[in-house]
């Protein structure tokens, strides 16, 4: 690509010409435009959670946003000395992220560690963004898992009775559990309307199904979303809640609504599964991920020692995505084998 | 993303922008531009080999007079397009390869009147199917969509080969250009009587005419004028890019698929597009050769888009200076803006056969490319079924083995994925690129292996 200069031809004035490969129009989507308006779509779970959980919500919300985006400037300025690309609203989308699976009460520190974590490891370490494979939040939840099990497991404690914004939290009395979906704390059962609207224990910004929705369903109508993988991951929950031989004793245990609302199925299936960087290119391949990510959490839901299984599951398939994408290559128009020839 | 529209005929990906640009020139009709003092005659305005240059400096030459021979099959002769004197042969950069191409000279003289021979009605009814081959051989006809492909040779489907449809390619689905449309609106009998000389030629009883759902206007001036012929049926299809080309026309209108590489052939069918065969009508009936051409002049970098009839080699500065030229154009874009090529210079270039509309583009930017972010947005448009994302990926990487195995050779270059593309990559240029890497490498590994065989034949010999 290169600037032509006109000959001066008859006293005419120059004239520079712009010569570069076709096509000469973009369409209007760009990296920033996505990543905005994620941005957007996250806000109402994350206000849920702010007026259920507390000012101090917010103060982890806008730590964590704070470190990832600090963390990736400095890598980009200082280390790599790239254009520093915080504009682009990745980095917020991460330190959003990080911070909705957080529990509301955490340290000042677990959000500051964690998304220096997600974005110097596993984004920028990897390459930046687009070359990691796993989903940024989501890996340094799991790595705060391991270094902090204490906080991340048992700090629910800090939110008291009337910690909520206009005490909205009062009548709650079980808030000391990490989730509904914990049986050993001597988990109660909650109604549909409360695991709806999120008035439930739980991380920052996963409790408000109703609110997730929203903001997910706007993602599929702008097409950022593809609606297989949510589909196919609550789908598969649903179906699999129903079907397998539950381990625990709870009124709970066999209900597919209530493994839809309760925990971080929401949150991870409109959220997190369904970022494009880490998940399969093709339709087809997504609807595979998003099944296998229902698969995975039913079975660490049912039978492994957390009560949770979205954030693993959706790490493991990101870690299947590129095997994923190999069976899934697009088929060659006129050609009756797929893929590669 | 181009929405889906009921009932139209379509296929599977492609685009639609927002603003196709098709209001600027679309109610303007057709008016003859100013003849060109000099006409600049590539000879090569066609796939496959340059014609042979059959005049010599000095010569006077009369308008339509051959001037470039097609020396085989794959080759198109050039003509004439004004009367005059041929005053230079030389070699010139072609405005779409790049390469130096032979080019023959002609200053305008005399009277603008046709060579002995030519423009004089002719009874197609009594014409042989080889009459007519032979006519549009002769008139140095090419696909004048852009492909320039040789006319003569869709015409001359291989013996093994039947031809069940013939389609009328009326979609025009690049952005901005409206030379066909125009055409379809101004000349709509003579366009359906090169429809029916095609399928005369190829003895096919089926004729089709597609065109996009944005064109009503034309699409009900064609259905009133075939309406009385069973043998010819008139398609309405989505308004999408690139809904012209020829896998996608055939998918939309007969439903049949064909690799990329493939000829409509292999899928049953031939089509020519609205100016080819508007030009097979004036080459059949009235022996006219391939002189002249509807070219759009549009774009934000104009004052007033136009649709002129253009001598082929005609110098486009005073074309834009007459449609006022802007003085914020910085882009001249021969054909649309999904496939077009970007002109170097306004002052050198000149049109050939296969220019239908030249863009000019006013504060044209180029772009940021990031990092792919694997949306997918690219394979969903892909109208040809590939991978575009791991294509750029491993072009840029330069691993164009690997691209090979993921179906490099079958990208038409269309545009679309790079079009929504979200990391805004260049994705048909890095396509493009390794094309050209790999052409390059194949040439040289063919001149080592030469070289090889004559050293060997030298020790051989001693």
């Amino acid at each position: 690509m290169s600037n032509a200069q006109e000959k001066v031809a008859g006293g005419l004035p120059t004239r520079e010409l712009l010569v570069t490969t076709s096509p000469h129009i973009r369409g209007p989507e760009d990296i920033p435009r996505v990543m905005w308006t994620v941005v957007g779509a996250l806000l109402p779970a994350g206000l849920v959670g702010v007026y259920f959980f507390g000012y101090y919500a917010l103060f982890i919300v806008i730590l964590s946003v704070l470190a990832a985006v600090l963390t990736e400037a400095v890598i980009q300025k200082y280390l790599l000395g790239q254009p520093v690309s915080v504009k682009d609203g990745s980095a917020v989308i991460t330190g959003i992220l990080l911070a909705y699976v957080l529990p509301p009460g955490v340290p000042w520190y677990i959000p500051v560690v964690g998304a220096v974590f997600a974005i110097g490891i596993v984004k920028h370490a990897f390459g930046g963004l687009g070359n990691n494979i796993w989903n940024p939040a989501l890996a340094a939840r799991a790595f705060l898992q391991v270094a902090y099990p204490a906080s991340i497991n048992s700090d629910w404690r800090i939110i008291k009775e009337g910690g909520g914004i206009l005490s909205n939290i009062t009548g709650m009395d079980a808030i000391t559990q990490a989730s509904p979906l914990f049986k050993e704390f001597g988990g109660k059962t909650y109604s549909y309307v409360d695991l709806l609207i999120g008035r439930v224990p739980g991380c920052i910004g996963e409790t408000s199904a109703i609110a997730l929705m929203l903001g997910g369903a706007y993602l599929i109508y702008r097409g950022y979303v593809d609606w297989r993988v949510p589909a196919g991951y609550i789908g598969t929950v649903l179906v699999l809640a129903k079907l397998l031989p539950a381990r625990i004793e709870a009124p709970w245990a066999n209900d597919p609504i209530y493994h839809l609302l309760a925990g971080g199925l929401m949150l991870g299936a409109f959220f997190m599964a369904t970022d494009m960087v880490t998940s399969p290119l093709t339709r087809r391949g997504l609807l595979i991920f998003g099944i296998g990510c229902g698969v995975l959490t039913t079975l660490i839901r049912f039978y492994a020692a957390y009560p949770e299984g979205v954030c693993y599951s959706i790490l493991l398939m990101n870690t299947a995505t590129p095997l994923i994408d190999r069976f899934t290559q697009p088929k060659l128009l006129g050609s009756a084998s797929g893929g590669k020839k | 993303m181009a929405t889906e529209m009921k009932g139209l005929k379509s296929f599977k990906g492609g685009i639609h922008p927002p603003f196709d640009g098709k209001s600027l020139s679309k109610d303007i009709e057709i008016v003859q531009s100013p003849l060109p003092e000099v006409a600049y005659l590539y000879m090569s305005q066609h796939i496959g080999a340059p014609a042979k240059v059959v005049v010599a400096k000095g010569d006077v030459v009369k308008k339509g007079q051959k001037v470039g021979e097609a020396p085989g099959l794959i080759s198109a002769n050039v003509h004439a397009s004004i009367a005059g004197k041929v005053t230079d042969i030389t070699f010139k950069p072609h405005p779409v390869s790049g390469a130096r191409t032979q080019v023959v000279v002609i200053q305008r003289e005399g009277e603008d009147v046709w060579a002995p021979g030519l423009d004089e009605p002719q009874d197609v009814e009594a014409m042989t199917p080889d009459d007519i081959r032979n006519l549009v051989r002769e008139a140095g006809m090419v696909g004048l969509g852009g492909a320039t492909f040789p006319t003569h040779v869709k015409l001359s489907p291989p013996k093994d080969k039947t031809v069940d449809a013939v389609i009328l390619n009326g979609a025009e689905c690049e952005p901005y250009l409206t030379c066909d449309y125009r055409l379809l609106m101004e000349k709509t009998r003579e366009v359906i009587e090169g429809l029916r000389i095609v399928m005369k030629c190829l003895g096919c009883k089926n004729g089709y005419v597609g065109i996009e759902a944005n064109k009503m206007d034309a699409y009900e001036r064609v259905k009133a004028l075939v309406g009385h012929d069973a043998h010819i049926k008139v398609e309405l299809l989505e308004v999408k890019y690139p809904q012209g080309a020829e896998h996608q026309l055939v998918k939309a209108i007969l439903g049949r698929e064909f690799k990329p590489t493939q000829l409509p052939i292999e899928a049953g069918a031939v089509v020519h597009n609205v100016s080819t065969t508007y030009a097979i009508y004036e080459a059949v009936k009235h022996k006219r050769p391939l002189v002249q051409r509807v070219v759009s002049i549009t774009g934000d970098g104009v004052e007033r888009p136009a649709n002129l009839l253009v001598r082929v080699g005609s110098p486009i500065e005073p074309l834009l200076k007459a449609s006022g030229l802007k003085a914020e154009a910085n882009k001249v874009v021969y054909g649309g803006p999904m496939m077009g090529i970007a002109q170097p210079a306004v002052t050198d270039a000149v049109t050939i056969k296969g220019t239908g509309g030249i863009l000019v583009m006013g504060r044209a930017g180029e772009w940021q490319s990031h990092a792919c972010i694997r949306c997918g947005k690219c394979i969903e448009a892909c109208p040809y079924g590939l991978n575009p994302s791991y294509l750029s990926i491993l072009c840029e990487s330069e691993h164009f083995q690997q691209a090979m195995e993921f179906n490099l050779m079958e990208c038409k270059e269309c545009g679309c994925c790079t079009y929504v593309c979200t990391s805004r990559r260049p994705i048909v240029h890095l396509i493009k690129t390794a094309k050209y890497e790999l052409g390059r490498q194949r040439a040289r590994t063919q001149e080592a292996q030469k070289a090889k065989e004559a050293q060997k034949a030298q020790a051989a010999a001693k």
